[in-house]
């Protein structure tokens, strides 16, 4: 069995001649490496940035927002999942599914019952402010 | 009585798994899926005797509406959580995927072993570790919350081992991950050329559904008993309403986890029956693909449904509604089952043995589990059904009735393979029954019970209730008769059993291609796979006193498209 | 992707006992390399989806806490430091592309390269955790903590602050107003509006009184008392902060634990790497290490912008 047939890497202009090829798995190239990384960089200080402006209810979205591409590039370039097999893929995919499933049945419940909650501090916090901290102003907020 | 004459048959004994190598150590460090499985038997019984101790205790406690001298209150409480802890973390979900699945899964996929031998056994110390703090959580004052763990009970009062039996949990979870993780990367990856994913046997697909949901699920039981953990020693606030917290998040938690974990442990026991309705009526699967894709479309509605169990807890009428309305659409892929083994048996030339037998109480008591569902589904109804006697009925119609019996079916199928030796139908046959009738009597009344208002777990009941309890409790100790039968008349074959042929019912799926027991190594040449439940190429042979199978025909009529 | 898909079925037709001896790390159970590559990484894979739900349980409980007290999430998010937070980001996606540069080293049979890329990574996971006992340090210190704890004084000079505030009721202000003259100037003033917060607004951002510069240098100078109690002598403290941190440290200590896991990990990795383990046939330990570092970085990446970059 001559190895050449089984390349992975073998697609893609990644392959520098003269390399050594790995029997399997995919060859990803430094320049593509390295845009990811510069990329993420980036992204990081763009996001830090962004959380000193004032933009109301949109910070917490634009934020997120950077998290999932980040989340994305990582997740397609350093883990291989851009020529890695579907199906490993798919598992990834698919858990964050189930992640969001289970976090919006929890949301829509909790957002209904909401209004139940007693406002003020936890009996247990109040007594724990009573003893230890009777000045802090907290402890009038009942 | 024939099978337990001790008319040996002198074979010179061919080298098997449990002749490979010998010494305690060979056994304890072995790689050898079979072996693990077979331990993870040996413990998973050993468990289910504990268990089954306890049920009993909590039982005979209820012959009596008062107090009783030899237990209190407190012990009855821990009793019924041992019990309930007991059978479902350390028994139920590990007995049919990791014990007989460890055994069976690699032999019928036609693989030499498990993709990950070495998890394989860590799973199995881990599961062994869990075991561990559950004895911890008894030494340090046991724990007493039900196998539930529900807020604020558990984080603020409760007995005094609630900390080492949830960090038992969490460990007994990874060990099910490890499981569910490696089953599914050697059903993906080690398929023999030919074995495509509709030849593959019932079995198979419904470990291979169960193992999505343990590979999902058991992370979030994981993190829900850790936090639980830190609640109760730290007192964050996250579950605990007097530091700020909110318990009903802790039940969407766990049940986000548990409901599917009904799953896990139903699903595989609905596998082994799929294998012993075909074999033993000797007929071809009726609707493959619709099992097959069953198991799949209950792995994945069970993640929908879990609020079902909240339904009186303070959850929001909307979303009682919404989880009442999916759950009734798990009946489906349920029905669709129990319609298609219907129809495998009809017509089939059945054998009334001990598999058989406890397949077709599968059946019976799987429908009566899954029928009694519906009430409890119902919203209007769950208000007055809740935390009674029928909701504990239900549980351990599906639980018990479902899933352990058909473990025990799975054990009997099995057992020639796994021990290479014959049991004695005859005994099999008449425990099958004193199960299945003690079964019935012990909890069908509890359905009466709780229908009258009996609420679960109490220590004392009015005097109205005495009769229920009393026929319920003789039922348990008939059941108990049934498993001291069992258990004797399997240890008793084990040193005096006749030699089991390679293939004693009559099977076509690989397991039965091999010799009983297997080989080390399962198959010296990687097995052809032809159609798993074509019986038309398998014959009595005399000489055996088993099944053979003609292997070219068995193949042809494979390929002639003779298939599903 | 074809060229991968045809393995499997490829695997079968050339016989294995070939294999076996060309390939001595090839298990026993497997009949190509192929075959025990893919079934590797399909395992890390499943594994990472656990810890997916793992994590993502906790991002779920992180969603509806917040759902339920959006005020204690923009109030306390201020205590956290978003440059030392931001720094730890960079040090984990460095690392991450190390490691991306060490598995690409380890398949071109580049020695040299995989070891100094797993001194790296290694280096840039001790980083996060060096940095990160700081954040906790400074945390712990003032006393912000997760349970009863976070209502207890710090110090004796705190209690006794939160004491003379009892006394002169009902509230005392710390003045800060003029950062120039330090957090170590306080003054006791009778009650301020309800609506004027000690503390300044989020805005002001890592210059805070809780601002870790200030912590230091109140703690150096032990006259710090009042700013070890800052957030309880604050009149803008919203009940239930304490839930705050208790999710802090619950997923900021899990990723934490993950990550010293990973120092375990990519020490083996380095030496394993020295002795020449690796190489172009046979790196599946780098590759999966690999995954298992990226998905710690994943998860830092979504934690950092929901606890650190809130208002
Ligand atoms: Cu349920």
């Amino acid at each position: 069995m001559s190895s050449a047939t089984h390349t992975h890497g073998s697609h893609g202009s990644s392959s520098q001649s003269g390399e050594v090829q790995p029997l399997v798995g995919h060859l990803v190239s430094y320049p593509t490496l390295l845009a990811t990384g510069t990329t993420l960089l980036l992204l990081t200080i763009i996001t830090v940035a962004v959380r000193y402006v004032d933009l109301g209810e949109a910070n917490i979205y634009i934020a997120i927002g950077i998290a999932v591409v980040k989340a994305t590039l990582v997740s397609l370039f350093f883990m291989h999942l851009r020529w890695d097999r579907p199906f490993n893929l798919l598992v990834l995919v698919g858990s964050m599914l189930f992640v969001i499933l289970m976090m919006c049945f929890c949301m829509m419940d909790v957002g209904q019952y909401q209004h139940t909650f007693i406002p003020g501090n936890p009996s247990a916090v109040q007594m724990q402010l009573d003893t230890t901290a009777p000045g802090a102003p907290i402890t009038l907020k009942r | 009585m024939t099978t337990l004459d001790s008319r040996q048959i002198p074979t010179s004994a061919p080298d098997n798994y449990l002749t490979h190598t010998r010494g305690l150590l060979s056994w304890l460090l072995t790689l050898d899926h079979k072996r693990i499985g077979v331990m993870y038997m040996t413990a998973v019984l050993t468990s289910f005797f504990v268990g089954g101790v306890m049920a009993l205790l909590v039982r005979t406690k209820l012959l009596f509406p008062g107090a009783v001298e030899w237990m209190s209150a407190d012990d009855y409480n821990k009793a019924f959580t041992l019990h309930g802890a007991v059978m479902v973390f350390l028994v139920i979900i590990p007995s049919v995927p990791a014990a007989l699945g460890n055994f069976i899964l690699p032999i019928m996929l036609g693989a030499k072993d498990v993709a990950f031998p070495r998890l394989n056994l860590f799973s199995f110390y881990l599961w062994v570790l869990g075991a561990i703090c559950a004895v911890w959580s008894l030494l340090v004052g046991g724990f007493d919350t039900g196998w539930t763990f529900y807020t604020p009970y558990s984080t603020q009062f409760a007995a005094g081992g609630v900390i080492p039996v949830l960090i038992g949990v969490f460990i007994l979870g990874f060990s099910s991950i490890f499981t569910g993780l490696n089953f599914i990367v050697t059903i993906h990856k080690l398929r023999p050329p030919g074995m495509t994913w509709f030849r593959m046997p019932l079995f198979l697909w419904a470990v291979y559904a169960t193992a999505v949901i343990q590979v999902l699920a058991t992370p979030v039981l994981g993190i829900t008993v850790a936090l639980l953990v830190i609640e109760r020693a730290f007192n964050i606030g996250i579950f605990d309403p007097s530091m700020g917290g909110d318990p009903v998040l802790f039940q969407h938690f766990f049940w986000f986890y548990s409901h599917p974990a009904v799953y896990i442990m139903v699903l595989p026991g609905m596998g082994i029956i799929s294998e012993i309705i075909a074999v033993h009526s000797h007929r071809h699967i009726f609707g493959f693909r619709f099992i097959a894709f069953s198991s799949i479309a209950i792995a994945i509605f069970s993640f929908l449904v879990w609020g079902h169990h909240m339904f009186t807890s303070g959850q929001s009428p909307m979303m009682n509604v919404l989880f009442s309305a999916i759950t009734f659409s798990v009946a489906i892929p349920s029905a669709v089952k129990v319609f298609n083994w219907l129809a495998t048996l009809y017509k089939g030339s059945i054998a009334f043995n001990t598999p058989m037998l406890y397949g077709l109480a599968f059946i019976f008591l799987f429908t009566i589990g899954g029928l009694t569902g519906i009430p409890l589904a119902v919203l209007s109804t769950d208000i007055h059904l809740h935390d009674t006697y029928y909701v504990v009925a239900h549980f351990h119609y599906v639980m018990m009735g479902s899933a352990l019996i058909a473990m025990i079916g799975g054990l009997h199928h099995w057992w020639p393979k796994m021990t290479g030796r014959m049991f004695s139908d005859f005994w099999g046959k008449i425990a099958c029954g004193l199960v299945f009738v003690g079964f019935n009597v012990c909890f069908f009344t509890q359905f009466m019970l709780g229908s009258q208002g009996m609420p679960r777990r109490y220590y004392m009941y009015q005097p109205e209730f005495k009769m229920y309890h009393h026929i319920s409790t003789g039922g348990s100790y008939i059941m108990a008769i049934g498993f001291i039968i069992t258990a004797i008349y399997l240890i008793h074959s084990l040193f005096a059993g006749k030699k089991a042929p390679a293939n004693p019912w009559g099977g076509a799926s690989l397991e039965w291609q091999c010799s009983s027991p297997p080989p080390h190594d399962n198959f010296a040449v990687t097995p052809r796979v032809g159609d798993c439940y074509d019986f038309s190429a398998v014959r009595w042979d005399e000489e055996q006193e088993g099944y053979v199978i003609d292997t070219e025909a068995h193949i042809a009529a494979a390929s002639n498209g003779k298939g599903h | 992707m074809s060229d991968i898909t045809n393995h499997t079925d490829d695997a079968h037709a050339h016989d294995a006992h070939g294999e076996h001896a060309k390939y001595p790390f090839l298990a026993h159970h497997f009949e190509t390399p192929y075959q025990q590559f893919d079934s590797c990484k399909l395992g890390m894979w499943l594994f990472l989806a656990t810890e997916v739900l793992f994590f993502g349980a906790l991002f779920v409980m992180y969603a509806i806490m917040r759902f339920k007290d959006p005020e204690v999430f923009s109030y306390a998010s201020q205590y956290l430091d978003t440059i030392m937070g931001g720094i730890n980001t960079c040090v984990l996606i460095l690392s991450s592309l190390t490691m991306a540069i060490g598995v690409r080293a380890a398949q071109t049979n580049k020695r040299g390269l995989l070891i100094t890329c797993m001194a790296l990574t290694l280096a840039g996971a001790l980083g996060f955790l060096v940095i990160k006992y700081f954040e906790y340090e400074h945390k712990l210190h003032a006393n912000l903590k997760w349970g009863p704890g976070f209502y207890v004084p710090a110090s004796e000079e705190a209690k006794v602050a939160v004491e003379v505030a009892h006394m002169t009721n009902p509230v005392l202000e710390l003045v800060s107003a003029n950062p120039s003259e330090g957090a170590s100037k306080v003054a006791l003033v009778a009650l301020p509006p309800a609506d004027k917060s000690s503390i300044r607004a989020p805005k002001a951002g890592p210059n805070g009184v809780a601002s870790p510069a200030e912590l230091e240098a109140a703690a150096s100078t032990h006259e710090a008392g009042h700013v070890d109690t800052a957030h309880l002598l604050d009149p803008k403290l919203p009940p239930n902060t304490h839930r705050f941190f208790a999710i802090y440290y619950i997923m900021t200590g899990l990723h934490g634990i993950h990550v010293v896991i990973g120092v375990g990990l990519l020490t083996w990795l380095l030496i394993a790497s020295i002795r020449g383990r690796f190489t172009s046939e046979f790196y599946t330990p780098v590759d999966l290490v690999g995954l298992y570092w990226h998905i710690v970085d994943l998860v830092w990446i979504f934690l950092f912008p929901l606890f650190y970059l809130i208002h």
